[in-house]
């Protein structure tokens, strides 16, 4: 007799699993879709996260100033060697000497993308942004420069 | 019962006619040529608007939109483009295959499918296969498309294949018998295996409506027997990708593998047409007795309609099974039918024969 419980207990829990399974799977079909259609929606509904690593970028400020003070220790922690820097040594009216940067060189063909040089910035003067169209066809076009002036 | 579509007038003009100006025997051999060809055709075309659907719903049930670049918005070209592939390939065969069963294993499949679908009643006069054993047939027919799947299994020397052909037919084996005796209550009900009466005995409400209880569960093991024998998830181990790479077509290519595609959607296609004719009324549009002007609207509607609505509608059903669970071991597979579903269907058999001989059925 306790055999035949079992089976019949067994029997109507499958038959609840089974149809919480089809509940679970109509409460999707009737979801909203996530696909993104890539490239229709570049300009209208793309959301790619906003920590996302994409390009490393130098913002500057409204004046086109900044804030890199060309300490070297993006270079120094990068993996890949993938940023160069080169410097100037100038000299400040009160007469200090003060390293100026004059070029940024940025691979992008070489990067990793694990933000060590963003984490180790103390003036937060680079930053990666979401702009992730960057395919070329030569791969000198990916060497980029950061710095404007 | 007003019926505005029967189709049989037009027939018997077009038959009088072609006798008018040749012999019987060259009439008749002209028309079942016809015939052949349209459900040929029906079936290719079906085929092709099912594969779609089966795209679009099982990317809906995975929170996807499907395909939806060939051919404007909704994608409406892959599919024939798809068929256009397949026709253009190779067919190949492999070196160490048995020639002859290798290349008939394909023609039955279809041959059995094609069979079953020519007796589903499109529309009042729009059987094709009539006979007074028509539900008998259908199964009977189904059973040939095991023996297409064993051979191609067989034949093409391939673990892969012999796997997936072992495990389907036992699978198949196994699920006739609840198809059978789900299919056999329904007969006791309506007493007669003739597919047009069993239609036409669905005027005053549908089956699952006057059988209630024992008609819905029987029902509901017919669509999970149907889906076992279409080879459908979660039963399709017998083309298990991951472990089979295709099970029992795993050697065939070009459109060898085409026959063995179709066969599987319009077997699908078949098992809801039969579940829609025993069921769901056929052809038959909605009848609440009683509600007479109701009736008269509902009968404005063509019969082709309300069968390919209600056959869709139970597609969809099946789909739906087919994209919530995962698929079952072969021993599950065979406990599930022989402890579970073929017990349950006795039990329903039982249950509708005591109903019908207490007159509780409407």
């Amino acid at each position: 007799m306790s055999s035949l419980k079992e089976y019949l207990e067994g029997y109507a829990g499958g038959v609840k699993s089974l149809l919480t399974g089809m509940g679970t799977s109509m409460k999707v079909f009737c979801q909203k879709k996530v696909t993104e259609q890539y490239p229709e929606n570049r300009h209208t509904t793309l959301h790619i996260p906003e920590r996302h690593r994409a390009l490393l970028t130098m913002p500057t400020d409204d004046e086109g100033n900044h804030k890199c003070i060309a300490c070297g220790l993006c270079q120094m922690n990068c993996p890949n060697g993938t940023i160069k820097l080169t410097t100037e040594m100038h000299e400040t009216e009160e007469g200090k000497k003060k390293k100026v940067l004059v070029k940024y060189e940025y691979n992008l063909g070489s990067c990793m993308f694990c933000m060590l040089c963003v984490n180790v910035c103390p003036h937060d003067a680079i930053k990666f942004t979401n702009d992730f169209e960057n395919a070329v066809f030569e791969k000198e076009k990916l060497v980029l420069t950061l710095n404007k002036k | 019962m007003n019926d505005y579509y029967n189709l049989e007038a037009l027939t018997s003009v077009i038959h009088a006619a072609l006798c008018g100006v040749m012999p019987e025997w060259v009439a008749l051999t002209i028309e079942c040529v016809i015939v052949g060809v349209i459900i040929i055709l029906l079936y290719a075309v079906l085929a092709v608007i099912m594969i779609y659907m089966e795209r679009k719903v099982c990317a809906a049930f995975q929170c996807r939109i499907g395909p939806n670049r060939v051919g404007g918005k909704g994608g409406l070209l892959q599919v024939p483009a798809d068929v256009l592939k397949i026709l253009i390939k190779e067919i190949f065969t492999p070196a160490h295959v048995d020639k002859f069963l290798y290349s008939l294993a394909p023609y039955l499949v279809i041959l059995a499918s094609v069979f079953t679908f020519s007796c589903l009643p499109w529309n009042n006069g729009g059987l094709i296969l009539h006979m007074n054993i028509g539900i008998f047939f259908v199964l009977a027919a189904s059973s040939i498309g095991v023996l297409g799947i064993l051979l191609a299994g067989w034949s093409s020397d391939s673990k892969y294949t012999l796997m997936g052909a072992m495990r389907s037919g036992a699978m198949i084996i196994s699920y006739e018998l609840s198809i059978g005796i789900s299919v056999l209550t329904m007969v006791v009900m309506a007493g007669t295996m003739d597919i047009h009466e069993l239609v036409m005995g669905q005027a005053d409400g549908w089956n699952i409506f006057k059988g209630h209880i024992p008609a819905i569960l029987a029902f509901i093991i017919y669509l999970i027997a149907g889906n076992a024998e279409a080879n459908r998830g979660p039963f399709d181990l017998a083309e298990a990708e991951q472990e089979l790479t295709a099970g029992y077509h795993t050697e065939y290519s070009g459109m060898h593998f085409g026959f063995f595609y179709l066969a599987e959607y319009m077997n699908l296609f078949i098992t809801a047409g039969i579940a829609t004719t025993i069921f769901l009324g056929g052809w038959m549009p909605l009848h609440v007795p009683g509600l007479d002007g109701f009736n008269a609207v509902m009968d404005y509607i063509p019969g082709i309609v309300w069968f390919l609505g209600k056959t869709f509608l139970v597609i969809f059903l099946l789909m739906w099974i087919r994209w919530t669970y995962p698929r079952l071991r072969i021993d599950q597979i065979l406990t599930l039918e022989w402890k579970y579903l073929m017990p349950s269907a006795l039990v329903v058999l039982v249950l509708m024969t005591f109903c019908t001989l207490m007159g509780w059925t409407f």
